[in-house]
């Protein structure tokens, strides 16, 4: 039986290392210097997943652009399920945030007079993504770890993974983690707690994300009464690697990529995304620069009619940039060029990249308010695990990394404000009590009762969600994966390890993140069975149910935790007080939604 | 598929006196990496077996492996390349952890050590800085280090004195020093001047061979020594009063 053998105590912990928690962390430190602030990740926080992310960061910055702009494009992107009040806080304090970060040194790329420079993106309406080259995620996660070194009251808990909460009557106290590399269990107590843990793309079987983005935040906060919002609304990034689902970035079609079919034709047009582009002259928002939702449904509609790529590694498009030149692509798409060097062997000057979408993004989360408070006192979420309501039913691509910074101040400024004030203190005794609760699913892993095999219920999690709860779905497909989840969950409690050691016990980890993900992915499901309607990211092939219905469903989702029995969803109203719910257009031509062949 | 041999540096430190070699077989293909031929056997071989590894991508930095004694990043480094079979092996010049993980603390310690954050005189708050594509060129090249540590396992003198601040941390003080809107160059210049700076390099130069994403970490200790060079004649010729400041 694990014993505690450390118990420490901070001001604020922040759990997660990368972009949100990091500038959470700088924010809090810098809200009251006194305070002490505990940054806690279960890998070094330069590891983040954070660092994956390519293409850029938004904020409108050019004198044509303007504030009304970057909502309208937000909350139609969102498919009008954006909290509209939030993207308006949103887009009014972006560019104050990309600037705060070129003062703590983050290398944007530059136009010749030495000002800023902005890319196009997809789903936006002018150029107002800023970058660094096509390392945009990397430079400003290494950009805020730095500077978080400036700060002495930051105290980092490098590789502690966090095990559970510690949260009684609504409240919370801390946090019981795991010291990797010991393998000691860890009391952490603190005033105020924000979870800024990332997404849940790992449950899913192509996906662009790191092996540490299971969703442990999500499900934590989940497990704790906290409902998960909009679960149903996951991101498919059209353009992923076959095989790996490495992410290759928007910015090429921003750049001016073009999308192909095996006949080499530039199929966007045949989905309400035309007319046709002229090579080499992107415009916004038409065609390759339609949003991330239209075009992995309009792959699948390829797909479906024989009309993409057969690759050793499953089926694929092509994006062809080798029009761009070498000269512009080694300075705009450095990265991109070496990823599809090293895992497709195809250099971009030369030949077309094979792509298809992979799973990219969580647009949904935890619940929070416009302050990144949840339902439990002394909880905060920001970042991809939270869902404070700026996404919708689809994020536009460059949006969320300037969530990071925005919203990873605001949750890092309340934080410090709580753990400033008076507040309750929980007992030794309560602290024992929650401790030994926490515990208790360790204790059933180290039994060694069990039969089964961490590896393989993670495989068949990852195929089912694929299967049932893809880009496009439907009541027999769901049913089948929520059956094949309940099943899992069945199985996980006969889980049993090779790996009776403690130290850097990974497979003990592996196991602790698919009963996360686990529950994530039950959310997801529930939420998009009972989701009666095709919106953004979450599309129903059934006949009736291919349009948007806000009659009926111009709502949340709140999936609430049920121990052994999937989850309950809620729904709850959207905010549309500023602009009232309309039409989603993209290129120059009427609205053509195709509706889906039925393969169910 | 065919398939090949791997020998793997073992050590459990529960049960492990010393690390050893064990012999696995692997599945392969054209697409398969050392990654993936890790992740096969803790699948499927011995759940046991550690590692880092995240992003897959070779951007987070987490996987660092010896490969054939060279230090290499395990997502980027393909089977299809080692016909002969390969041994992997932890970074080297790192206390070994478990199987493949090592402690990188004393790598964290020396970059914390430089001060690797913009030092500068409060900006207008509400405007960026102007940098041309050309200032940005000077330095850009140096921040692109992702922290795997392979220079560290590649560089013979952090192996004799582990104090040696490194490749890695060197760089990223001359990423700054370099960078138009940093002033603090005087701040570093006292770690970079010092035993453990700059001038502890033999220059071997593997550093720059082995790094995988094309930084030039000799490079920046070379620059560093002339800056360091003339740091030294600037503090010669100075008014006592102003070297005390």
């Amino acid at each position: 039986m694990p014993e505690i053998v450390k118990t420490l105590s901070t001001d604020v912990l922040v759990v997660g290392g990368g972009g949100a928690g990091l500038r959470s962390a700088i924010a809090a430190s810098e809200a009251n210097p006194k305070l002490s602030v505990t940054l806690l990740s279960k890998v070094y926080p330069m590891r983040s997943h954070t660092v994956a992310a390519e293409g850029g960061a938004a904020a409108v910055t050019l004198g044509h652009d303007s504030l009304q702009a970057h909502f309208d494009d937000t909350v139609a992107g969102s498919d009008w399920l954006a909290e509209q009040g939030v993207v308006d806080y949103f887009v009014k304090h972006a560019f104050e945030e990309l600037v705060q970060l070129e003062h703590w040194g983050c290398p944007w790329s530059r136009q010749q007079s030495g000002e800023v420079q902005v890319r196009r993106f997809g789903g936006m309406k002018t150029e107002r993504t800023w970058f660094a080259a096509d390392k945009t995620g990397f430079h400003i996660l290494h950009t805020l770890f730095q500077t978080s070194l400036k700060y002495p009251q930051i105290n980092r808990l490098d590789e502690y993974f966090l095990l559970d909460l510690l949260v009684h009557e609504q409240r919370c106290y801390g946090v019981l983690a795991i010291e990797i590399a010991s393998g000691e269990l860890v009391q952490i107590k603190a005033a105020s707690v924000i979870l800024a843990t990332g997404g849940a793309g790992r449950v899913y079987q192509f996906n662009t994300n790191g092996g540490i983005v299971t969703g442990d935040g999500m499900a934590l906060a989940y497990r704790h009464g906290v409902a998960l919002r909009d679960m149903e609304f996951v991101q498919y990034h059209p353009t992923g690697l076959p095989g790996s689902g490495i992410l290759i970035t928007e910015a090429c079609r921003g750049e001016g990529g073009i999308l192909l079919n095996k006949e080499g034709y530039r199929y966007l047009q045949d989905y309400g995304l035309g007319p046709e582009t002229p090579l080499g002259k992107p415009q916004n928002k038409t065609m390759e620069l339609g949003p991330r939702d239209k075009l992995s449904q309009a792959f699948w509609h390829e797909q479906q009619q024989g009309r993409t790529i057969s690759h050793p590694q499953g089926e694929v498009v092509h994006l062809d940039l080798r029009h761009l030149g070498q000269r512009y692509l080694l300075e705009r798409l450095p990265f991109i060029c070496e990823l599809a060097k090293a895992y497709v062997n195809v250099d971009p000057v030369k030949s077309p990249i094979p792509i298809r979408p992979a799973v990219h993004y969580t647009m949904g989360g935890i619940l929070t308010d416009a302050n990144c408070a949840t339902s439990i006192a002394g909880l905060y979420a920001v970042g991809e695990c939270a869902s404070i309501g700026l996404h919708g039913a689809n994020r536009l691509g460059s949006n969320s990394l300037t969530e990071l910074l925005v919203f990873g101040k605001v949750a890092g400024r309340e934080a410090a404000r709580v753990a400033s004030e008076p507040h309750p203190e929980a007992t030794d005794a309560l602290i024992s009590k929650l401790t030994e609760q926490a515990v208790s699913p360790l204790k059933r892993l180290h039994s060694g009762n069990g039969t089964e095999r961490w590896h393989e219920l993670r495989q068949q999690l990852a195929e089912s969600m694929e299967q049932g709860c893809g880009i496009y779905r439907c009541e027999a497909g769901l049913q089948q994966t929520l059956s094949t989840l309940g099943q899992l969950q069945h199985r996980y409690q006969q889980l049993r390890l090779g790996d009776t050691g403690k130290a850097f016990n990974t497979e003990r980890l592996h196991a602790l993140e698919l009963g996360f993900g686990l529950d994530v992915a039950e959310a997801m499901c529930q939420a998009a069975l009972e989701r009666k309607e095709s919106r953004g990211a979450h599309q129903r092939q059934e006949p009736g149910l291919t349009n948007r219905n806000d009659q009926d469903f111009l709502r949340h989702s709140l999936a609430f935790y049920q121990a052994g029995s999937g989850a309950r969803i809620e729904w709850q109203t959207v905010d549309t007080s500023l602009s009232p719910p309309a039409e989603r257009r993209y290129g120059g031509q009427p609205q053509t939604d195709k509706p889906p062949k039925e393969s169910c | 598929m065919p398939t090949l041999a791997i020998r793997l540096q073992r050590y459990q430190p529960e049960q492990d006196n010393a690390p050893h070699w064990q012999d696995f077989r692997v599945e392969y293909d054209d697409s398969t990496s050392v990654l993936d031929a890790l992740e096969q056997i803790k699948a499927g071989q011995d759940s046991s077996l550690s590692y880092r590894w995240s992003c897959r991508m070779a951007i987070c930095g987490s996987c660092g492996v010896m490969v054939n004694g060279v230090p290499k990043l395990g997502c980027k480094t393909f089977l299809r390349d080692y016909p002969k079979g390969l041994q992997l092996a932890p970074l080297g010049n790192f206390p070994v952890e478990k199987d493949l993980i090592v402690d990188m603390s004393r790598f964290l310690d020396h970059l914390t050590a430089i001060k690797p954050y913009l030092i500068a005189e409060a900006a207008p708050p509400s405007q960026p800085h102007r940098q041309t594509p050309a200032q940005l060129a000077r330095y850009k090249q140096f921040s692109n280090c992702i922290n795997c540590g392979l220079c560290y396992a590649a560089c013979p003198q952090f192996g004799l004195k582990p104090d040696f601040l490194g490749p890695a941390a060197i760089a990223l003080a001359h990423r700054y020093n370099l960078d138009s809107r940093d002033s603090g160059k005087a701040e570093r210049m006292a770690q970079l001047n010092s035993d453990n700076g700059v001038w502890g390099c033999t220059f071997v130069g593997y550093c720059s061979t082995v790094c995988p994403k094309g930084v030039d970490p000799a490079a920046a200790v070379n620059q560093g020594k002339i800056a360091s060079t003339l740091d030294g004649v600037i503090q010669w010729f100075k008014p006592a009063k102003e070297q005390s400041k």
